[in-house]
């Protein structure tokens, strides 16, 4: 047993949390001793539905056990893994493998996601109701990296995936707008002579899919929204209800385009940095709901992906370890928000369109995953984390909360900041 | 830092007067002079010869020019230093006698530079130097012809020679 | 100052004590002996990821010129993607003794990339990246133009007329920054696909109409070179329409004033964005760019290599 003395709630309540076995067995005061907890704040573990652990097929970069790691450092109990391995996840095999090395690894819950079409080429279906059958009972599939550009196959997608009680997630990226494309349309990338990524290229997806799931009746989740326009369009598609969630990446959320002047490919992304309007739209839409959830799209690459020319530089960052600061900052730090918006965001939320029980609460009989953070502490982002990549944009900068205990089926996978070892 | 005059406005006319006369008597006349001022104050100073020179002989022909040594330095190089233009006369330096001016002589070493520049420009008959401060230290084998004042230092001083035109009046001072 | 990666890292007064030390260094162009000794003893390394033999051989004269050693290399002539990486062959470069990388690159900010990310210890002058930026080049334009119109120091009120594919052009970016650095007015003129609006921003004026910008008198119109595979499908109907629309030829040449300067970054595409007529007129100064180029290059090696031994 153990019992986690004076713990903050999300909703502003202090009191003692007890675990026994894999489980909470009570949320309230008890006269047990325990682990003494003042001033950390107790949420339901964080869910990641966009994460990209590299194994299969890239495992200098990240392998399912280094991206637990560093997600369980985080305060994550459970990811969803990217299908853009190599073999592509378009394969029952595929998915179970990866579910296996996430249950190996047993530091979180590793939730693969299934390919929506096979090879990721956007042309045919990949193997949707096999995944959705296997061991892993895959419940969202993503070409994330590609967007599922061809009208037709994501309309038939959305009705096929529909019929399996399951969600796409689609990365918005128009291919014909965006070839070639370095980094936001707009002054800068004129003045930097670098291909400009127009926000039309994201938000014509958005709005075409939209209208698609309405007319089939199916879910859709929106990947990394970057642009004003973008949370527009979610907010229109909402109104009108369509049952349409978002998500927005802990970059979008600060970083802006005017870092691509160093041209240093730590700064390389897909869908780019953009202008400061649209971090502060990104940033309404996730406080009004908008925005459903925050996703780290962490994207670890190897030190040879960045250390070359701009644009030979592979897309992506890393994330897992600071997105609960940044969503801290976003939420708390501007008074804009509260600890239970926070909450839906990085956990419940996920959780709920992800289709993952066990996670998202924390209450008596549920599963013990949960983080114990303490907010009121600064500390500097450094490079190097738990992953095995260090692409990491916000490397020195200060940032507040830190991630002390994090508990997944009842045991600590990561104590006082020590990450457990597997 | 404490300041010490050692030569004031008329020490420096009289040096200029007599470095004129030197120059004369050594060369048996004005004919095939070339002067060279090597900036900054090289070139007010040679500017002043001049006019010296044009006072005490009536047939003297004026041959005044600016060699800029920037390009040519090996001493602590400073990018930053603008090139200023070099101006040789129109009659060359082919088979003349090039008198170089500076204010200073020191290591030895700016002039070793405008020895380099000047070959590269043309071939004089001969080549002397004047200087209104000789302050010793040499470290390279090179000796003036026109001394203004032999003026003994310490390596740690410094001298500063001020020209009207250039620095509003006329002095040299030692800091230490 | 140590690199050369772009205008923005010059100031006014910065700009003008190139372009003066340029003019100065000039000068040596017409001496018997043609050859200073100011960089005796260090070595110039042109790498070269795309063909330019015109800038490649005005660095390489003008490191000779002051005496450095000058190795010419050329990466890939396809693809950098293939074979060694941009790191790699500047560090064996550097190995070999290279104190300063002259580099042309097909990648916007592939210059400023080598210069900062600690990979090597010399200077990296910009020889063009992509379409970013191509400082010598502005810096050679900005001297011919005040030579020419012995405008002082600067180029205060001088209007400068840029026409052509601006959207992919490096030469058009670095002399937008270096002009109205030193002040000048430039306009910008081309076809709306190739010339968005987004340059505005840079401290210049859009116009697309080649008669209505040289119906503005423009002391300087310069004619960039045209891409002419970029001329047919998505950004311009044909060639011969572009060239209908904003050659320098016919009546717009007729629209020039007398002391109106001519200016291209060459290689010329005669009968194309010029016609033979303008490149031949007196009022053309393509050659005495050339010249400059060299003294130009001259001035900058020496800023960024002197002082560091």
């Amino acid at each position: 047993m153990q019992v986690f003395k004076g713990v903050l709630l999300a909703s502003g309540e202090t009191t003692d949390i007890t675990v026994e076995g894999s489980q909470v067995t009570k949320v309230g005061k008890t006269t047990e001793s325990g682990l003494d907890c003042p001033g950390l704040m107790a949420l339901p573990g964080f869910v990641d539905l966009h994460t990209h652990l590299r194994q299969p097929g890239y495992e200098a970069s990240e392998t399912v056990l280094s991206g637990s790691r560093s997600g369980a450092a985080g305060g994550y109990t459970a990811l969803f893994a990217m299908a853009n391995s190599d073999p592509v996840a378009d394969t029952a095999s595929v998915v179970e493998q990866v579910m296996k090395l996430g249950e190996e690894a047993g530091l979180l819950e590793v939730r693969p996601i299934g390919a929506v079409t096979k090879g990721l080429a956007g042309t045919e279906l990949s193997a949707l109701g096999l995944m959705a059958n296997s061991k892993a009972k895959v419940k969202v599939f993503s070409d994330d990296g590609h967007c599922v550009h061809d009208p037709l196959v994501m309309q038939r997608a959305l009705t096929y995936v529909k019929g399996l009680g399951a969600v796409i997630a689609q990365h918005a990226q128009e291919p014909r707008l965006t070839e070639g494309s370095q980094m936001n349309s707009g002054e800068l990338s004129t003045e930097l002579g670098l291909k400009g990524w127009p926000s039309v290229a994201e938000e014509s997806i958005i709005a075409r899919d939209a209208l698609l799931a309405e007319q089939v009746g199916a879910r859709l989740h929106i990947c990394h929204l970057t642009t004003a326009g973008a949370v527009d369009v979610v907010r229109w598609a909402k109104a009108r209800g369509i049952q349409i969630t978002a998500e927005v990446t802990p970059h979008h959320l600060m970083l802006t385009e005017d870092l691509v002047r160093s041209y240093d490919p730590v700064y390389k992304v897909n869908p780019p940095l953009r202008r400061t309007e649209d971090t502060l739209a990104l940033r309404e839409g996730l406080i009004d709901g908008t925005i459903d959830i925050i996703g780290t799209d962490h994207a670890p690459h190897s030190s040879e992906k960045k250390d070359c020319e701009w644009e030979q530089a592979a897309f992506g960052m890393v994330g897992l370890e600071h997105a609960a600061s940044v969503a801290q900052e976003v939420l708390i730090e501007s008074g804009a928000s509260d600890w239970k918006r926070f909450t839906e965001v990085m956990s419940s939320k996920p959780a709920e369109i992800g289709s993952l029980e066990g996670h998202g609460t924390i209450a008596e009989g549920q599963p013990a995953n949960l983080v114990l953070l303490d907010p009121a502490a600064s500390r500097t982002v450094t490079a190097v984390t738990h992953s095995l990549s260090h692409n990491n944009p916000f490397a020195g900068r200060e940032l507040k909360g830190r991630v002390v205990h994090t508990v997944f089926r009842g045991k600590f996978s990561v104590k006082d900041g020590k990450v457990k070892n597997a | 830092m404490p300041l010490r005059t050692v030569l004031d406005s008329s020490d420096i006319s009289r040096a200029i007067k007599r470095i004129s006369h030197e120059i004369l008597e050594t060369n048996s006349g004005s004919e095939d002079l070339v002067l060279l001022g090597i900036p900054t104050r090289g070139v007010e100073l040679a500017e002043r010869i001049d006019t010296s020179l044009a006072e005490i002989d009536p047939g003297y022909v004026s041959n005044l020019g600016v060699l800029d040594i920037t390009m040519y330095r090996d001493d602590s190089l400073d990018a930053e230093r603008e090139i200023r233009p070099t101006q040789i006369p129109t009659s060359g330096i082919d088979d003349k006698v090039v008198v170089l001016i500076d204010d200073v002589l020191y290591s030895g070493r700016t002039v070793r530079s405008a020895l380099d520049a000047l070959i590269d420009i043309g071939r004089p008959r001969q080549v002397k130097l004047a200087v209104l401060v000789d302050r010793g230290h040499r470290e390279l084998p090179i000796r003036p012809d026109f001394v203004g004042k032999n003026l003994p230092t310490s390596a740690a001083e410094r001298v500063n020679v001020m020209l009207a035109n250039t620095d509003g009046s006329d002095q040299v001072v030692i800091e230490q | 100052m140590k690199h050369l990666t772009s205008i923005r890292e010059l100031d006014t007064g910065s700009a003008i004590a190139i372009l003066d030390n340029a003019d100065e260094l000039g000068a040596v162009n017409s001496r018997e002996v043609k050859k200073l000794p100011a960089l005796r003893g260090k070595t110039v390394v042109n790498l070269f990821y795309e063909n330019s033999t015109r800038t490649r051989i005005s660095f390489e004269i003008a490191a000779k010129r002051l005496s450095a050693d000058v190795i010419n290399f050329a990466a890939a002539t396809s693809s950098v993607s293939k074979g060694e990486s941009l790191k790699d062959t500047a560090q064996t470069l550097e190995a070999l003794g290279a104190d300063a990388i002259v580099i042309r690159h097909p990648m916007s900010g592939a210059a400023q990339t080598l210069a900062t990310k600690g990979w090597i210890s010399g200077s990296v002058v910009n020889a063009g990246d992509g379409s970013h930026e191509h400082p010598t080049q502005a810096l050679l334009d900005a001297l011919t133009i005040r030579q020419i119109k012995k405008s002082g120091d600067d180029l205060a009120g001088i209007k400068v007329l840029i026409v052509g594919d601006i959207q992919h052009s490096r030469v058009a970016r670095s002399n937008v920054l270096l002009l109205s650095l030193l002040g000048a007015e430039v306009t910008l003129a081309g076809p709306e696909t190739l010339l968005p609006k987004t340059f505005a921003a840079m401290g210049c004026k859009i116009s697309h109409s080649f008669e209505e910008a040289l119906a503005e008198k423009p002391d300087v119109v310069m004619m960039l070179r045209v891409q002419r595979e970029r001329m047919q499908g998505t950004f311009f109907p044909s060639e011969r329409e572009y060239a209908a629309k904003w050659s320098l030829s016919g009546e717009r040449f007729k629209m020039l004033g007398n002391q109106t300067i001519i200016l291209h970054p060459g290689p010329m595409n005669r009968g194309f964005e010029i016609s033979n007529e303008a490149a031949d007129d007196p009022r053309s100064a393509v050659l005495t760019q050339v010249r400059n180029g060299l003294s130009v290059r001259m001035a900058v090696l020496y800023k960024l290599m002197a002082g560091e031994g």
